[in-house]
This record gives structure tokens, sequence and C-alpha cells, in this order.
């Protein structure tokens, strides 16, 4: 269990006429492991939820424990921290800077010590994560195509070889074909390490698609956190929020309401096609 | 000619190392021939890097072609004379409505451009009303721009634009940074201006859904125009559009799959009722509406 948020508060601008309660009594356990979506809308709270689990904002009130250590202790070292729990904000690549590729992602491990070896192996190793093709390591970064730098940027976190990884709507500006990749590489990285994933999206397609479990954010506060189809099953109160389901429930309710058997908890392309078809040829059977 | 129109638009840029020295050059867009009638709703798709932001870029005379010819409401934009028209007949909204925004209070920012122009302030404030009642933003007019929602601030660059009276709005990619409802709210503003307004609208954008009311659309990569036709026509080349980085919608995608598990449907299905009705045509169910 490496994270647990225990009614965890955050207040901006307390004490002055401005005070707004970003995060509301959050209780959260963050197992080994998981792939976990975070929805909500602008403003819900989402961004600041993520910048407490590796302690870039600390909570006016409340107790996180990382691995069962409580991170607000005097002698918690944050830095350890943040090379476990690696967050990679919305347009990373607009924090790239070095002169090549490999440099750039070499950035983090030096940072926690390792030599250049080291460091260059573990860069190595993060971009081959990342899928990115080996003959651009040593190109400029400023070179490469917005889908080819956001992994770079990413692959720079993964340098330090963190526990948890928190991606703040990492495929945000991408064309759908980028989308895709990205996500496709997350996840097969998740399996691949076993990585607990955080991510950050607004699109209920892609959440759907890849993750194990959903938190819901509103108005600072965790409305829903459970399965995929247990929360998009709830579209209607989504909506209320400024959220939506998957354009495919919205579809297999039409099929229902016209009088289609298909099981509208689909929430995936692939599920959706398969309830389909069962219903159809189910039709033509009776006849 | 109609109201937006490119004759062979070409445009290149150098591309330079540290020193300046010329390395190479990059063609950004090449050859592109389009003509936009007025009132038409037109949908502009591409990967990312396929010359669809640098192709809009010049509907408003921010970048000029190398080659060829663009014409804004029969002006070209090689005219230096033409700019500001051409800049007042075409408008642009961009992806980030944090960068578009200036004023402190709404009906400020959207009187801007009128003010600008040189618009008598009476009439400012009549075009102010109207803009902001058009994309639904009149009741916050006098709040701060900064305590609203992405998709009320990017309404608010959109009525910026309206209040100048322009007959065509280019909007590139105005929901990228949106939540599910920000999007709904200005795609539905848009297509309002569109239908009620009768102004050219011409949507840059990554999100299939939003183009499916469309006249046309065009499909870029590499620069050059790859694909054109209704939304329909596009989206029932689902390989094609893979094959350009590209998608369709969720409805249109699951539509190709039962087709390719046997199930007889048309191509270029966009819609759930669409779906639905088809789905009763093949198995022979009783159609209502």
């Amino acid at each position: 269990m490496p994270i647990i948020l225990d009614h965890i508060n955050y207040i901006y601008g307390g004490g002055t006429p401005l005070e707004v309660k970003a995060l509301d009594d959050i209780c959260l356990q963050i197992p080994d492991g998981q792939f976990i979506g975070i929805i909500g809308h602008t403003g819900s709270g989402k961004s600041t939820l993520v910048q407490h689990f590796n302690g870039l904002l600390k909570a006016t009130s409340g107790h996180i424990y990382f691995h069962g250590e409580d991170i607000y202790d005097r002698d918690f070292s944050m830095k350890k921290l943040r090379s476990k729990v690696g967050l990679v904000f919305q347009y990373p690549e607009h924090q790239l800077f070095e002169i090549d590729v490999l440099s750039d992602v070499c950035f983090g491990p030096k940072n926690l010590g390792y030599d250049k070896k080291a460091a260059e192996l573990k860069a190595f190793e993060a971009l081959r994560k990342v899928g990115l093709p080996m003959d651009l390591y040593y190109q400029s970064p400023f070179d490469l195509s917005g889908g080819q730098k956001r992994r770079v940027a990413i692959a720079g976190v993964l340098a330090m070889e963190p526990e948890v990884l928190i991606l703040d709507e990492p495929t945000a500006g991408l064309d759908p074909k980028g989308r895709d990749e990205i996500l496709h590489q997350i996840k097969e990285l998740q399996k691949e390490t076993g990585m607990t994933i955080l991510l950050v999206s607004h699109s209920m397609e892609d959440v759907a698609e890849y993750v194990d479990r959903i938190i819901v954010m509103s108005g600072g506060r965790i409305l829903y956190d459970d399965a995929p189809k247990n929360v998009f099953s709830r579209y209607r109160e989504l909506e209320e929020i400024g959220l939506a389901a998957p354009q495919v429930t919205y579809i297999l309710h039409e099929l229902k309401d016209r009088g289609f058997d298909v099981d509208i908890s689909a929430t995936t392309i692939e599920e959706a096609a398969e309830t389909v078809v069962k219903a159809v040829y189910g039709n033509r059977g009776g006849r | 000619m109609g109201i937006v129109k490119t004759q062979k638009l070409t445009y290149e840029y150098i591309r330079r190392d540290e020193e300046g020295n010329v390395e190479g050059i990059t063609t950004a867009v090449d050859q592109v021939d389009m003509d936009v009638e007025e009132g038409e709703f037109i949908a502009i798709l591409g990967h990312n890097g396929s010359g669809k932001s640098t192709l809009a870029k010049h509907i408003n005379a921010i970048l000029y072609p190398t080659e060829g010819t663009v014409w804004v409401d029969g002006m070209d934009t090689g005219d230096e004379a033409h700019v500001w028209n051409i800049r007042q007949t075409a408008g642009m909204v961009f992806q980030n409505p944090d960068n578009q925004i200036i004023g402190q209070v709404v009906e400020e920012d959207v009187g801007f451009g009128p003010e600008n122009m040189g618009v008598p302030t009476r009439e400012i404030w009549e075009r102010v009303e109207e803009s902001l009642k058009a994309v639904g933003m009149y009741e916050y007019r006098r709040h701060s721009p900064n305590k609203l929602s992405g998709g009320q601030k990017q309404r608010v660059s959109i009525a910026g634009v309206l209040a100048m009276h322009p007959k065509c709005i280019v909007l590139d990619e105005p929901t990228a940074m949106l939540d599910p409802k920000g999007r709904r709210e200005v795609i539905r503003a848009v297509r309002g201006l569109n239908q009620v307004e009768g102004i050219t609208v011409i949507l840059i954008t990554h999100y299939m859904e939003e183009i499916i009311h469309a006249d046309r659309v065009f499909v870029m990569d590499g620069g050059k125009v790859a694909m054109e036709g209704t939304p329909r026509e596009i989206f029932s080349q689902v390989e094609m559009l893979k094959s350009l980085r590209l998608d369709v919608p969720q409805v249109t995608l699951l539509a190709y799959e039962l087709q390719r598990k046997g199930i007889a449907l048309p191509n270029g299905i966009l819609t759930a009722k669409e779906l639905a009705d088809a789905l009763c045509r093949v198995t022979g169910r009783k159609q209502h509406s």
C-alpha cells in the first residue's frame, strides 16, 4: 500500500476573503500496481490532488503516508519521495532543455546522485520503455514531433525509476494516433514493471479503455471511486458535474431504448461490438 | 470566388542551426487549393505537424504564402494595404483561452476589438451585448474572466472576435484544453454562429465528434490536402483515416467493427440514431423514432 491519504484538506488563500477550499476531506488508498484514472471538470481539484502525492503542495490539514511513513514528519526525506513518486505535468515538453535527448533524460538520475554512466544506463532504459526510436537519442529534443517530445519528457521522469507515476493529461493536444500510442505505451509499461499509474484525463473514452479504477473529483471532494463500468453507469450524475460517459455508453443506451437487448455497462468499442452482435444474432435466432 | 480561396498555396520555412547557417527547407503547406463559400462550415483535420495550423494562419494574414495566393473576401493577403480589412473579415480563435483574454471584465475584453477599429462607443456596447448573447455569456458580462471555466473563457474569446463583425471565423483547436462540458459549450456556440448568424466557420480539431455537422471536411497530410468530402464520405474510409494518424467517431468505429463481424451496415454512420435505424433494418425490427 504505497500511498494513503488520510482526511486531507487544502485551502488556498486561507484567512483572506479569497479563501477557497480546493480539497475537502480526501481519504484515499492507492495500492501497488493499479492503473487509476482521475477525472473531473476544470477546477475540480484533480491537479491540486496529484500535487500532494509527491509533496509539491502541503495539505492544510490531514496526513499522507508513503509506505507507512508520514511524509509530513520532520525527518522524512522529500527528495526521496519525489524520486519514488514521479509527476509528469501538462505539456511536459515545455520543460525539455538539454542539447540532445539522452542528456535531457539523464538530468533526473544525475540529480539523484548517480554518476554519468549509471545515469545514461537509466536514461537508455527509460527511452526504450517509452518506445522512442533509437536513432533519435542524440538529436535535439526540439527537432522532434509533439508526440515524440512528450515521450522524452515522460522518459525523463521514468529514468528516476519511480514506484508511482502520475501523468497530468499526457495526451492533451496530440492527434488521435499520438494519443493511442502514448496510452498504449503507458499500459505496456504498467504491465511490464507493475508500476502504479495515476492518469488525470479529460477524455472519458481514454479512461474507459485503459484504467482499472476511476476516481471522480468534484468541488474538491471525491464523488465516486469505483470500476469504470460502475462509474459510467452514473452518466447522468457525471453530466451534472460537467463530465460525460464515453460515447459508447450513449450509443448503447440508444440501442437499448430501441428495443435491442444490449449490455449497457460496456465501456469500450470492443465490449460494445460484442454485446451488439449478441443482441442482433440473438434476435435472428428467435425468429 | 468564395469567402476564402487559396490557389497553389505553398509555405516554406528555412531551418537554421545555432550559428544561423541554413540547414534545410521545410515545406509546411504544399500546393493547397481550397475554395470556401460564404456561410459554409468547414472542418480541417490532420495529425500533429500536417500543416493545418500553418494553413489557418494564412487566412488572417499572420503568415504570407511563399508561393501561390490567398484571397479573403476577394482581397489578396499578400497586399499589405488589405491586412487590417482581412483581419476584420476573418477572425481567429486559438487553443489556449488564457493567451487571448486581456480585459479585467468580460465586457471590456469583448469590446477591445471594435474599440481598436475605431467603432463609436455606443455601437461598441451594442456589439458587445449581441456578441455575448450569441455565445450565451451575456449574464457573465460583469465578471472577471479569470474566474470563468475554460469553456466560458473560450466563448468570451469567440465573442471578442464576433464583436469585430467578421464574415468568417477560423478556430484552431479551440477545445483542446477543455473538459467535456466546455467542449460541448464551445461547439454549440460555434454551430449557432454558423447556422443563425450565417458566419463562415473554419474549425481545426483533433476531436472527430466535433465535425460531424460540418458541410465539408479537409484532411491534411504532409502539407497537402489528402482527403476532401462530407463528414460521411470522409468517415466511411476508416482504414485511410487510420493511416493518416486520425480516427473516426466512436459510433462510426463501432459500426465498422460490426460490419467486420458480418452485420450488413452501410458505411459512414455518424450518430447513435443512424446506427439504431440501420440495425433495425438489418434485423427486420419495426422502426419507431
